[in-house]
């Protein structure tokens, strides 16, 4: 097909020649990327004996479930399905705690004026750059003495009071139009009126995003949960595959089982909520 | 609006809230408190978070500095008070966690300066070239910060069944390509620092590129459209348009990534355990070693503050080196 009044040797042949080449290009990076990932689930799907076969296969020669098997067996000393329970109900109950408790102070140090807020915003900003270490030792004596060792809430609540949340909803907040709220403020609404009725219903997006990445967050953490947790029942999926790899550190096929099964979920929430996590981490570039 | 300054700002001018007093009623232009709000509701609505706040956050600091004091054994009765002896014993000679805690800070920042430039330099170019508009854009984005998401646990898992020294795929490949095929990536110096830094840039490589791409789009084309008017080449627009606007970001990218490479911790202590020797254990594992398994809270409590301390400075230190100089291309 001829193209009239281009000049030169058809650019737009080239370019489109250029283009197919980039993109192979990246296709290839990124598969080169993932292959980790590929990797671990094919050989989750092998025998254990062929999970460690030399030279490694790529893909399964037998396509076997039996390593997802061995952590479903009730009783077993990696209970994955157990610890997959606790992830989710932790994360849940996290994130939750996370917006209930940062919406109306975020509200508050956004749109409110009152003595030592100043003091507030610097101490909870102030926060964000101490490394986790420093909580770790008296933190710990905190939860065992509220008797919550080796329990849900030590997993839920300390992590939510994390500076995170809060300055996150404020910037928001503080970006929102006032109109609104001054409309239903000159209706005699409260406060309490106005956050419920009108800010949080506006704030969706920013609320959901706070959700992803508190859920996020805590179902990756692991500096906290391997000191706090210790019966195998109680354990989430991150301590738990530290766990399940001390104690079968050469079942390729079963560690690599456990892997998966941690991972499915939240790169499933990662899917399904992928604008808001990427658009939470370009908007503050701060983890929850 | 970057991504550095976003906790911080106030959009325009912070107005006084006209609080409990104002009743509004007609021609009340400033009428923005609402009519039943008292004086008492910010307290109220910052009561939760800040008991959470006080609790978790403020009082850990408080309380470690007291346990630093003593004698901390979480499982004794009592705790006797050492002063300041357990801060000594990281300065004193003959003292066993005096070794072990320098060895240990040794080993952190040589994971963070090894770390940090790939961290910076490797997303920056994958940015630019995702920054382009195509089709699938945003395909490749979530595909490249994907790992991210794994977590520490899973991405050791993975890279540790990869790069066993005997049955891991690595050493199968390397040796497919006629390289030497039994490298101690788990077990051997140097190979154990090329392990932990290359699975951390695998982690965290999308992390950095997503905050890049956001400081990207808030350089305004009409500057490159000036710029190519005026004839500036590629490079040209990259050394003068591209890196001036992308400034405060790298700032902010360099200072997270310090930041989170000397915090560096599941890593270590999944894929090498430390090891070689002690080779690779970070302060942060060998603090966690020592008030949890050798029960010296204390001990622990005191390094945290020294850690915490020497992290602030060299925060304070980068800040100066960035804001200190520099200040003509600010202007632009």
């Amino acid at each position: 097909m001829r193209l009239p009044r281009v000049q030169g040797s058809c650019p737009v042949r080239r370019l489109q020649v250029w283009r197919a080449l980039s993109y192979a290009a990246l296709i290839l990076l990124a598969v080169i990327y993932l292959a980790p990932v590929i990797w671990m689930a094919l050989t989750s799907l092998k025998s254990p004996y062929e999970a460690t076969a030399m030279p490694p296969t790529l893909l399964p020669a037998r396509v076997t479930v039996e390593s997802y098997e061995a952590l479903a067996r009730s009783g077993s000393q990696a209970p994955v399905l157990r610890w997959l329970l606790n992830s989710v109900l932790s994360a849940v109950a996290h994130a939750l705690l996370v917006l209930a408790t940062a919406a109306p102070a975020a509200y508050a140090l956004a749109r409110m004026e009152f003595r030592g807020k100043r003091l507030v915003l610097a101490a909870v900003l102030a926060t964000l750059f101490v490394p986790p270490i420093l909580f770790l030792p008296a933190n710990y004596l905190i939860v065992r003495s509220l008797g919550w060792l080796d329990s849900l809430p030590a997993l839920v609540v300390p992590p939510a009071a994390s500076a995170f949340g809060v300055l996150f909803l404020r910037q928001f907040f503080l970006g929102f139009p006032r109109e609104l709220e001054e409309a239903a403020a000159l209706d005699g609404a409260t406060r309490l009126q106005v956050l419920w009725k009108i800010v949080l219903p506006l704030s969706k997006p920013a609320l959901a995003t706070l959700a992803v990445l508190s859920v996020l967050s805590n179902w990756n953490d692991f500096l906290w949960p391997i000191y706090v947790l210790f019966n195998p029942e109680k354990l989430t999926l991150s301590p738990g595959l530290a766990l399940l790899q001390a104690a079968h550190s050469t079942d390729y096929a079963l560690v690599a089982a456990g892997a998966v099964v941690a991972s499915v979920p939240i790169l499933a929430v990662f899917i399904a909520a992928q604008r808001y996590v990427i658009e939470g981490v370009a908007r503050t570039g701060l983890k929850g | 609006m970057s991504a550095v300054d976003v906790p911080l700002v106030e959009p325009g001018q912070a107005e006084v809230d006209g609080g409990a007093q104002s009743a509004p009623g007609v021609g009340q232009l400033r009428g923005r408190g609402p009519a039943r709000s008292r004086w008492w509701a910010p307290y109220l609505f910052l009561t939760p978070y800040l008991a959470l706040f006080g609790l978790f956050v403020l009082a850990p600091i408080a309380l470690g500095v007291w346990i630093s004091l003593h004698d901390w054994d979480p499982f004794l009765p009592s705790s006797p008070w050492v002063g300041l002896d357990n801060y000594a014993d990281l300065f004193r000679s003959g003292s066993p966690s005096r070794g072990n805690f320098w060895r240990a800070l040794r080993a952190t920042a040589l994971f963070t300066a090894l770390s940090v430039p790939v961290l910076v330099t490797l997303p920056l170019l994958l940015a630019l070239a995702l920054d382009r508009s195509f089709p699938g854009r945003s395909l490749f984005r979530a595909l490249f910060f994907a790992p991210y998401v794994l977590g520490v646990a899973v991405v050791a898992l993975v890279w540790r069944l990869l790069l066993d020294p005997h049955v891991g795929v690595i050493n199968h490949l390397l040796g497919k390509v006629g390289l030497p095929a039994g490298t101690g990536w788990t077990t051997a110096v140097p190979w154990v620092w090329v392990s932990l830094v290359g699975m951390t840039v695998w982690w965290t490589l999308g992390y950095n590129t997503v905050i890049y791409l956001a400081g990207l789009q808030n350089i305004h084309r009409e500057i490159y459209d000036a710029a190519r008017i005026d004839g500036a080449t590629r490079w040209q627009l990259f050394r003068h348009v591209t890196l001036p606007g992308l400034r405060p970001v790298v700032m902010f990218v360099v200072m997270m990534t310090v930041l989170g490479s000397a915090n560096m911790f599941g890593q270590a202590y999944l894929v090498t355990g430390g090891g070689p020797g002690s080779e690779t254990r970070t302060v942060i594992m060998y603090i966690a070693e020592e008030g949890f398994r050798s029960f010296r809270l204390g001990a622990a409590a005191a390094m945290s503050y020294v850690h915490a301390l020497l992290l602030a400075l060299v925060n304070l230190g980068m800040v100066l080196l960035f804001f200190g100089r520099g200040g003509d291309e600010e202007a632009r």
